[in-house]
């Protein structure tokens, strides 16, 4: 780096660098509260803080385990039963690849601020039942803790300026039995994602596949001579007409997604396509139930 | 310069850029439109998919042609292109700058010497020597040759004269010119004598460029008298389009001011040279008729002075006691009514009755005697300028009347008895006539061999005698004699106006004797030898613009001069006077033609062409640049950037350029609303009338120019109003004229009045008639007032109190006519606790404009002019009229400052209290 490195100007570079991380947060947390909050319990009775039932005192319970308060009510003994309350481990992975950098208009975010945004939304609401959340490529270790959001925040926002295209997903951290949420466009190389999910799959992670596009990329409203590059400008393709590719691009994007939902399909996983141009609460809201759904 | 047909080029070398148009076209088409670089993640999806067709590398040929086109038009506009070159050359040598100069070239005379100026302009800049020659008044001896800038300084001096170039002097002229020379003649339009050898002779000493304007040539010839209606007959030289000309008759009111005395429309049929119009005036009118003038014509040829032809005199025939009932034939008055009345209007009766009538001649046959008092009255009228022709007869002759000493009423002392010759019982011969002495009214008259005379009355010999004699018999005896009286004249012939004693009377002279005394006039020209022996001294002269002059002090003209009726330098234009007769010596003739002037194919005629010289480079680069705006869109389409993120934003900017580059897209409504906000302007509601609504037009025209003349107020024309569409918000005052049958408004117009009145503007109000709302009769324009005011929010009115603020707005006021005086004027009705402060001459009346002001005096008529600034209507009647009309001016100029000033003027009755406020 050129620039001299005096203290006002590493401040500024910093100050720029964590200006994203609290309307990032707070955005976040909007989002979270707009979906649930509330009770997370597992509906049965375990380990945990709640109250869940009391129940007859058979042979074999813990004396200790006898409410006194209830059983003097009665002349039967009751035993207080608390619900389960498992925390779960899940682990996100928010695409770094320049790819992700894209947006088809100015007014509309980037698909990476689309990805973190939501990922950082999830952080929040599963944090507030009691998760723990980390990232898969292990950056940040799986925590329970609402200061886990700030953590994941300044990860999320830290540059990877020598990021590929596209990048496949990291399995350095998956909880086994635990959760993943994998978001990225993935329009990367299929093998790479492939081998995570199976992966994951293999050690009895289960999780969904939330893909980002731009409408653009589901359009294709281009024509004429055109030179399409990739984002770090690594890929190119050069074309006289754009038009007549528009048809044989929109089947490529379908095999994809075709491709994509046998995986989630076989690895027991749940697939998501989700547009940048449509509210983030909606796939915030699909994500949320996904993870509920078949805990 | 460069022409290419009608198109010529200020810098034609810029077109071989074209050559490169070809070489051009090649290279564009070998290039293929330059590729888009985007950047899109999903290239990773199209990674080894080839383009279907390839031969799109080329820019496809209809874009190429648009690019050529854009190109050429950019080439072909810096070439300079001018539509109908101006392709005079400047030449070099000496320039005869000629001008026709005549009556017909002062139609337009401001024009024809800006012309002359440019050209000498332009002949100054070439250095030129130039001559200016007027063809009306050839200059003496060598072409005067000068710098064009002497000659320049010494244009606004030339003036055109009222005849046509003399044929006699040009040919003069022509001979003596010498040396090379261009020539430029100021064409006027007509055709003349004279004018082909004169072009010929110039063509011998260099090119000759003709200036022709395209101002059409209007001429009215001589009126005639037909039948009691008076012949106006307009002529033009060429067959033109139909067209209405307005003549005016010009004369004196009852009391001597020259005024419009009435007026007509001449129409001109499509291709018709020749237009008449019959004027029915009444007898007394038409007797003060001075002239007819074209309205608007500025030219000599466009005025015809009216004479005598026009005039009927009034003659008063009394003869004596009529006894001898049914011999016509002797009656002393049959040869005198015979030969008086196709040419004058004879009246008989009784002598007061006759006196009543005011006639010009009183003919007294054969009356020897009138009753005292009767001669008095005829003494005093014939000293006011009368006309008493006296005849013999046996009575007179037998009558002591002026027998001892001179009558006032006979021009000389009569013997008793008068003489007989030539009869049964006398010795001599019937007597003839000598020739009439020089100074004789009668001279030139030729007289017939069979004029006798058998009987007279005789003058006696006195010292006066030959003085008045104005005809003799050939032994001298006095046969005519007249005398001097005051302002009139008495003439007494010495024989019987019947035939008993000559027969004068039955000859043709006695008519002619009868008109060179100005007692009959005739409706023909007076022929040449009617006119000889005559002097005639101008008394009005016509300029070539046809405005008459007094004519100085001009020598007499000889009749026989006069009598060709050809104006030329020693004949001006004009009216003539001999005695009591007056000839009009007119540009137009009876039987004047004009003809057009054309010009040999050679001769470059300059001034008619209607295609003027037109730069076409805006244009040219106008049609490039739109080709280049639809160039880029195209491009834009064939490279996918019109559809592509973005696409909308730049066809936004696209179509934004062209918006701006084409601002001239306003609507209608905003060419209204421009004009009315454009400065101050007065309007008028749109009655329906259309005459009304010109009258309107006109008078807030006058008005708006009577305000800039003499106000810092100038608005710009006047407009009209139409109250359902117009916005009227835009104007600070309207002049309502009511007609009796004028459409309502409709509700939504209503509103937009009462917001109209309630937010500052004024309307005012006139019913046209003189008389709004007197009492339980009300005019139907009045009626038709209170209707429309119905609606209106109007605040109780009251005539105008003397201390209004439109008595003293500008000019101090107390009365408001217009082309009526003295109906009443109504405004806002003053506040009832409105007190007089001490001292102060005007109550203290400060606020609320009336937002009304109503009234009747047809204020818009008043103030009427046309385009040329001439009033259109009369008001009143001479000086008391035209004060009339300065006083409606005021009230016009006192109002709109009232409008415009509100209560300005009365504020000022605070400035002593501010003064002392302030401590002055």
């Amino acid at each position: 780096m050129s620039e001299p490195a005096t203290a006002p100007h590493l401040r500024s570079r910093a100050e720029a660098l964590a200006a994203p991380l609290p309307p990032l947060l707070a955005e976040a947390e909007r989002l979270a509260r707009a979906v649930m909050l509330g009770a997370h319990g597992r509906r049965r009775a375990g380990m945990g803080d709640e109250f869940w039932q009391y129940r007859p005192a058979h042979a074999g319970d813990d004396a200790r385990a006898i409410d006194w308060r209830r059983s003097a009510r009665s002349d039967a003994h009751f035993v207080r039963e608390k619900e389960w309350q498992a925390a779960q481990t899940v682990a996100l992975w928010v695409d770094p690849g320049r790819s992700m950098a894209f947006s088809g208009d100015p007014g509309r975010p980037t698909k990476a601020d689309r990805a973190r945004l939501l990922a950082l939304a999830l952080t929040v609401l599963l944090i507030r039942g009691g998760e723990r959340v980390g990232l898969a490529d292990g950056r940040v270790r799986p925590r329970p803790g609402l200061s886990q959001a700030d953590r994941l925040a300044e990860a999320l926002a830290a540059d990877t300026p020598d990021a590929p295209d596209y990048a496949a997903p990291a399995t350095t951290l998956l909880p086994p039995h635990g959760r993943a949420v994998f978001l990225s466009d993935f329009l990367g190389d299929p093998a790479g994602i492939e081998a995570a999910v199976l992966r994951a799959a293999g050690q009895g992670t289960r999780g969904v596949l939330l893909q980002i596009l731009d409408p653009q990329e589901e359009a294709f409203p281009f024509d004429g001579r055109t030179i399409f590059e990739s984002m770090s400008g690594a890929l190119r393709h050069e074309t006289l007409r754009a038009g007549d590719l528009r048809t044989r691009y929109l089947q490529r994007l379908a095999e994809r997604k075709a491709l994509l939902n046998d995986l989630a399909r076989a690895a027991g996983w749940q697939v998501f396509c989700h547009h940048t141009d449509s509210p983030a609460a909606s796939a915030l809201l699909w994500l949320y139930q996904a993870l509920e759904r078949r805990r | 310069m460069w022409t290419l047909g009608p198109i010529g080029f200020t810098t034609p070398w810029l077109l071989l850029g074209l050559i490169a148009l070809p070489v051009l076209w090649l290279i564009l088409r070998a290039v293929p439109p330059a590729p888009i670089r985007r950047r899109f993640p999903g290239v990773a999806l199209l990674l080894g998919l080839t383009d279907e067709k390839a031969e799109t590398e080329r820019t496809p040929w209809w874009l190429l042609l648009l690019r050529m086109l854009a190109i050429a038009g950019l080439i072909v506009a810096f070439a300079g292109p001018v539509l109908h070159p101006d392709t005079r050359r400047p030449g070099s040598g000496p320039l005869l700058v000629i001008l026709d100069g005549s009556w017909a070239s002062a139609r337009d005379w401001p024009a024809r010497i800006d012309q002359a100026r440019t050209v000498l302009t332009e002949a100054s800049r070439a250095g030129r020597p130039v001559a200016v020659v007027s063809l009306t008044n050839l200059p003496e001896g060598r072409l005067p040759f000068q710098s064009a800038d002497i000659w320049k300084s010494r244009l606004p001096g030339l003036a055109p004269l009222p005849w046509s170039p003399d044929p006699k002097a040009l040919a003069g002229w022509e001979k003596g010119l010498s040396g090379r020379f261009d020539t430029y003649w100021l064409s006027d339009g007509l055709d003349h004598t004279g004018r082909m050898p004169l072009l010929a002779a110039l063509e011998a000493h260099g090119t000759v460029t003709v200036y022709a304007s395209r101002h059409p040539v209007f001429a009215l010839r001589p009126p005639l008298f037909n039948a009691g209606a008076v012949d106006l007959t307009a002529i033009r030289p060429e067959k033109g389009p139909a067209t209405s000309l307005q003549v005016i008759a010009r004369g004196t009111d009852p009391n001597g001011v020259p005024t419009d005395l009435s007026r007509g429309t001449i129409r001109f049929s499509a291709g018709a040279t020749e237009a008449k119009l019959s004027l029915n005036l009444p007898a007394e009118m038409r007797n003060r008729v001075t002239g007819f003038r074209i309205e608007g014509e500025r030219s000599a040829g466009a005025v015809s002075l009216t004479d005598d032809r026009l005039k009927r005199r009034k003659v008063a025939l009394i003869a004596g006691a009529q006894n001898q009932e049914g011999l016509q034939l002797l009656s002393p008055l049959h040869y005198l009514r015979e030969a008086l009345t196709p040419d004058a209007q004879v009246i008989e009766g009784k002598f007061d009755d006759l006196m009543m009538a005011n006639p010009d001649v009183v003919i007294l046959a054969d009356v020897a005697h009138l009753p005292a008092e009767q001669e008095t009255a005829l003494e005093a009228w014939v000293r006011k300028g009368g006309t008493l022709l006296r005849f013999a007869g046996p009575r007179l002759a037998q009558s002591d009347v002026s027998r001892t000493s001179e009558a006032p009423l006979m021009p000389v002392r009569l013997r008793a008895g008068g003489r007989e010759v030539g009869g049964a019982m006398s010795w001599g011969q019937p007597k003839r006539l000598a020739p009439f002495p020089e100074g004789s009214p009668f001279f030139g008259l030729a007289i017939p061999d069979d004029v006798t005379v058998r009987e007279q009355v005789l003058a006696e010999p006195d010292p006066t005698l030959a003085a008045r004699t104005v005809a003799s018999l050939a032994d001298g005896t006095p046969l005519v004699t007249r005398k001097r009286l005051g302002q009139g004249q008495v003439v007494l012939f010495h024989i019987s106006a019947n035939a008993e004693w000559s027969s004068l009377p039955l000859s043709g002279l006695f008519v002619q004797m009868l008109d060179r005394l100005a007692v009959t006039t005739r409706p023909e020209a007076p022929t040449a030898a009617e006119l000889k022996g005559t002097t005639w001294q101008a008394k009005i002269l016509l300029d070539a613009f046809g405005d008459p002059h007094g004519a100085g002090e001009m020598p007499g003209i000889a009749g026989a001069a006069l009598a060709a009726f050809h104006p030329g330098p020693e004949t001006p234009p004009g009216l003539y006077a001999a005695g009591d007769r007056r000839v009009a010596l007119n540009v137009i003739g009876a039987r004047t033609a004009l003809a057009p002037a054309t010009w040999p194919a050679r001769i470059r005629v300059e001034g008619q062409a209607v295609a003027r010289e037109k730069p076409l480079k805006g244009w040219l680069l106008l049609l490039a640049f739109a080709l280049l705006i639809a160039d880029i869109l195209a491009a834009l389409l064939l490279s996918g950037r019109l559809r592509g993120p973005r696409a909308g934003a730049g066809v936004a900017v696209i179509l934004a350029a062209l918006a701006v580059a084409q601002p001239q897209g306003a609507r209608a409504d905003d060419a209204f609303d421009l004009r009315a906000t454009h400065g101050v302007v007065l309007a008028h509601v749109m009655t329906g009338d259309a005459q009304v609504d010109a009258i309107a037009q006109e008078g807030l025209l006058g008005l708006s120019e009577v305000l800039t003349a003499r106000t810092s107020v100038e608005p710009d024309p006047p407009m009209a109003v139409n109250l359902e569409t117009d916005d009227i918000s835009l104007f600070p005052f309207l002049y309502w004229p009511i007609t009796a049958n004028e459409p309502l408004p409709s509700a939504k117009a209503y509103a937009k009045l009462n917001d109209f009145l309630r937010t500052g503007g004024m309307i005012l109000f006139d019913t046209r008639d003189a008389d709004i709302a007197t009492g339980g009769s009300v005019t139907p324009a009045g009626r038709r007032l209170q209707e429309i005011a119905a609606g209106l929010d109007i605040p109780p009115l009251q005539p105008i109190p003397r201390d209004h603020v439109l008595t003293r707005s500008f000019y101090l006021l107390q009365d408001f006519p217009g082309r009526y005086d003295g109906g009443p004027l109504w405004v806002e009705a003053a506040p009832p606790d409105a007190v007089k402060a001490a001292g102060m001459p005007f109550r203290d009346l400060n606020d609320g404009v009336s937002p009304v002001v109503l009234g009747g005096n047809d204020w818009a008529a008043a103030w009427a002019v046309d385009g040329n600034g001439n009033f259109l209507y009369p008001v009143g009647r001479g000086a008391a009229g035209e004060r009339q009309r300065e006083i409606a001016f005021r009230f016009g100029i006192n109002l709109i400052m009232y409008v415009l000033t509100g209560n300005y003027k009365s504020d000022q009755v605070h400035v002593p209290a501010l003064l002392q406020r302030l401590g002055q």
